[in-house]
């Protein structure tokens, strides 16, 4: 029974260390960290694997490893944590940004990086979730549980939020 | 399609989560304006900037072994508890047959009846806490006073010994007055303590016994009863709160 169990979490599990290791990865910021929670995250799938029925491992797994990196993250206090979501702040114009402009400075994929890094957590995830591991909305839903609309919305103020960080990096530099 | 309701849209219309008659109508609205058609091209090459492989942190192949074995561990760890378990169950047992054996002792031993004593005790117990409790409580003090200075010296003269009194309002358990019984076939002070609707009756006298005891429980008819020895007394707390408010009140008493 025991090894029956074993080997159907090593199916279905195991293979998405990688998304595991990436969400982890862009939530602490910190390669070790990072290391941490993902193992950690996994021995909890594992303890938990009795109540998994579904057959999307990956979410599943996410959805655990997201709340192992806050969980993480409060017992550190990281700064993150002070940083209040703030859905209404100002919008700062940018949807008149110049495509090429953007196009030249988004090629400069470390300042892409710090861009993404610097962003709110809140933004921050449905941002990875969605381009970097490519999930629909309903997965991304799922795994942060909150409503498809506050997926919608929270990409897109993310998605502006980005642009505005790259269009300063950009006016700092030329 | 107004732009504003394009700018709400052209999110899901990127991400490939819009309906196809919405799809359609975005599309022929970033034909015609020129503003929605820039905001267009700048979510695809923000997205395409993001899709670089060089963001992507995968994990490292020790990372890999490292949650493998571990894993591996924990299902091995989960399976020898239930050998580990059977161990636990023969100490136990031995522990039991070893507590009924003293058990036994300790009635067969002559003049040591303590346990049977204090059943018979608790038992009166009850019943005298049932009765102070009975006709509207008219019988439950004798002095009525939550001030200690009062009811501590009521007590001289009528008893041969100087029950402690203290009053806990702070804890939510208030003093409430005293009383004089005759149990056990002796006087025994009787402090009456209430929290919210219900009341506590502490009996108290002297015990030939030095050093302290620690708490009994027992139950009888619904009442909680707890019994301990400090200080060269026996003090008796019988109510009808709940086992833990009234333990959380034995601890009290016996910290004053």
């Amino acid at each position: 029974m025991q090894d029956e169990r074993l080997a159907s979490f090593e199916d279905a599990v195991l293979p998405h260390v990688d998304a595991a290791h990436n969400l982890a990865r862009w939530l602490t910021r910190n390669d070790s960290d990072a290391d941490d929670v993902v193992q950690e995250a996994y021995l909890r799938a594992f303890k938990f694997f009795g109540g998994f029925h579904g057959t999307d491992g990956r979410s599943w797994l996410l959805s655990i490893v997201r709340n192992t990196s806050y969980t993480w993250m409060q017992h550190n206090r990281s700064p993150q944590f002070s940083v209040p979501l703030d859905d209404e702040l100002e919008e700062i114009e940018s949807e008149d940004l110049d495509p090429e402009a953007l196009l030249q400075q988004s090629q400069d994929t470390e300042i892409v990086r710090r861009a993404l890094e610097e962003l709110a957590v809140e933004y921050r995830e449905v941002l990875v979730l969605r381009e970097l591991e490519e999930m629909s909305y309903k997965e991304i839903a799922g795994i942060i549980d909150l409503p498809l609309g506050t997926v919608m919305s929270r990409l897109a103020r993310g998605r502006k939020r980005l642009q505005d960080a790259l269009t300063k990096h950009m006016r700092r530099r030329f | 399609m107004s732009c504003q309701r394009a700018q709400e849209l052209i999110h899901g219309y990127v991400d490939g989560e819009l309906d196809p008659a919405n799809n359609l109508e975005i599309e022929r609205h970033i034909n015609e304006c020129q503003v929605c058609a820039n905001t267009y091209r700048s979510q695809t090459t923000l997205r395409s900037s993001l899709r670089d492989k060089s963001l992507y942190y995968p994990a490292s192949e020790k990372l890999k072994k490292r949650i493998q074995s571990a894993v591996r561990e924990e299902a091995k760890s989960e399976r020898s508890p239930r050998a580990l378990g059977w161990r636990w169950v023969a100490v136990g047992a031995s522990l039991a047959f070893m507590v009924l054996i003293g058990v036994l002792m300790w009635r067969i031993l002559p003049g040591v009846s303590r346990p049977s004593s204090d059943e018979l005790l608790a038992q009166e117990l009850v019943s005298n806490h049932v009765r102070s409790l009975l006709l509207g409580g008219s019988h439950l003090t004798d002095v009525l006073s939550s001030d200690q200075h009062t009811v501590k010296p009521w007590f001289d003269g009528k008893v041969d010994f100087a029950p402690p009194v203290k009053d806990f309002a702070g804890q939510d358990f208030r003093l409430y007055g005293g009383r004089l019984e005759y149990l056990n076939n002796r006087s025994v002070a009787t402090l009456i303590y209430q929290r919210r609707l219900h009341y506590i009756n502490l009996y108290i006298w002297p015990t030939e016994q030095s050093g302290s005891t620690g708490e009994v429980t027992f139950q009888r008819q619904g009442y909680n009863l707890i019994h301990w020895t400090s200080s060269g007394m026996n003090y008796w707390a019988v109510s009808d709160l709940n086992n833990v408010e009234l333990h959380e009140f034995a601890r009290l008493v016996q910290q004053q």
